[in-house]
């Protein structure tokens, strides 16, 4: 037996986690290459790039429960809006 | 507005926290959203089930339910505990012997262990034996927290404001103290009234320190669990049954791991974006304050 099998896991939600963990590293190596610049949005709070990863991925997250509780599953159609919602987020937050 | 890049690699520092962080925290939480989309049945034997624990929680009325009362609990207690913290902070002794004695006095429930506090409570609001139910009782008041969900609510809720309201003071306090003599000084030069005192010198200066206890009593008060499981156990009815209690009922109770896990879930989104926001707007509107105008 897999000495990670207590953890349960399956390829989908591994998946899901190597993408979490592909756009942490991919923004901390921008970071050091592009540092970010801090700039007021449409909300009128001072954020960085990593404030708006940090915005995208917890709407993201409730995007996708609001898609589940009115439209139900699958959530293909919840991600191209989580996706849209992203670039919303870094063109005007 | 565009301002000066920030370096940030500072954050390089807090690389042993985030290690300490993945074992204590980051990994049991991916192996909740491992469980949220899977069924089994022990024996460490899983069954892909998808989004349907998910689906299931969203619409169950039971968890609406059990959202809203942990909804009403948390606002409850912030709108109890922050003001009358800020209060007894401001009535402090002014004499070094006495305010001593008030901290002290004001430490000891912070230092009883939760269930220790149901118990107490548990006992103290018993209409047979307790002082406060007997008493109530004597004075001709119909109180019976284990029959009555208002008076079940009363006690859950009066119990954390004994428990936790010295928290908020201290914590106003120990604001209140870093406040150089040199503004009161001027307040005073200016005539000041009071409550201009409070409202311009005192509250602007207690700012962070409140961010502190709003952030520590709105995660503690939405987590809630021992304390109303020890005196009430989720009754009259369901009516105490916050989220925790009816998490804990699910998961150890039932053993629906797979649909426990999906709620467990749902609950961390909802404590990261509330807190998000208190902390968010608690911190834009000082760092408005910072900034010169003209």
């Amino acid at each position: 037996m897999s000495p990670l099998a207590w953890m349960a896991w399956t390829w989908p939600t591994a998946l899901f986690f190597i993408a979490i963990a592909l756009i942490l590293v991919s923004f901390t190596l921008l970071q050091q290459v592009r540092p970010t610049v801090p700039r007021v949005g449409i909300l009128g709070i001072e954020t960085t790039r990593g404030d708006r990863v940090f915005i995208s991925l917890l709407g993201s997250a409730f995007i996708n429960l609001g898609w589940l509780a009115v439209l139900g599953p699958p959530l293909w159609g919840a991600l191209v809006l989580c996706l849209v919602y992203a670039a919303c987020v870094f063109r005007w937050v | 507005m565009q301002t000066r890049p920030v370096n940030q690699k500072a954050w390089f520092l807090v690389l042993p926290v985030v290690v300490l962080v993945a074992f204590s925290a980051i990994i049991p939480l991916m192996t909740v959203v491992n469980y949220s989309v899977q069924d089994t049945f022990g024996n460490n034997q899983f069954f892909w089930v998808g989004l349907e624990w998910f689906d299931d929680i969203i619409h169950s009325e039971r968890f609406h339910d059990a959202f809203l009362r942990q909804i009403l609990f948390s606002a409850l207690i912030l709108a109890i505990q922050v003001p009358l913290g800020i209060v007894v902070a401001l009535c402090m002794p002014k004499s070094r012997f006495w305010t001593a004695v008030v901290l002290v006095l004001m430490a000891l429930p912070l230092l009883i262990p939760w269930n220790v506090v149901g118990t107490i409570w548990q006992i103290f609001g018993r209409v047979d034996i307790g002082l406060l139910g007997k008493t109530l009782f004597s004075l001709g008041i119909d109180y019976n927290y284990t029959q009555d969900p208002i008076d079940a609510w009363v006690t859950v809720v009066v119990m954390d404001v004994w428990h936790w309201t010295s928290l908020v003071a201290l914590l106003c306090y120990a604001g209140l103290q870093s406040i150089p003599d040199a503004y009161y000084q001027a307040a005073r030069i200016d005539g000041a009234s009071r409550w201009a005192v409070f409202r311009h010198i005192q509250l602007p200066k207690m700012k962070r320190v409140l961010l502190i206890a709003v952030l520590l009593r709105f995660m503690d008060s939405f987590m809630i669990y021992t304390e109303p499981f020890v005196v009430t156990g989720g009754g009259p009815g369901n009516s105490t049954t916050f989220l925790s209690i009816d998490l804990v009922k699910m998961a150890i109770g039932q053993f629906d791991l797979g649909k426990a896990a999906a709620m467990s879930i749902i609950y961390f989104l909802t404590i990261l974006l509330l807190s998000w926001v208190f902390y968010t707007v608690m911190t834009s509107s000082d760092a408005s304050d910072r900034k010169p105008r003209g």
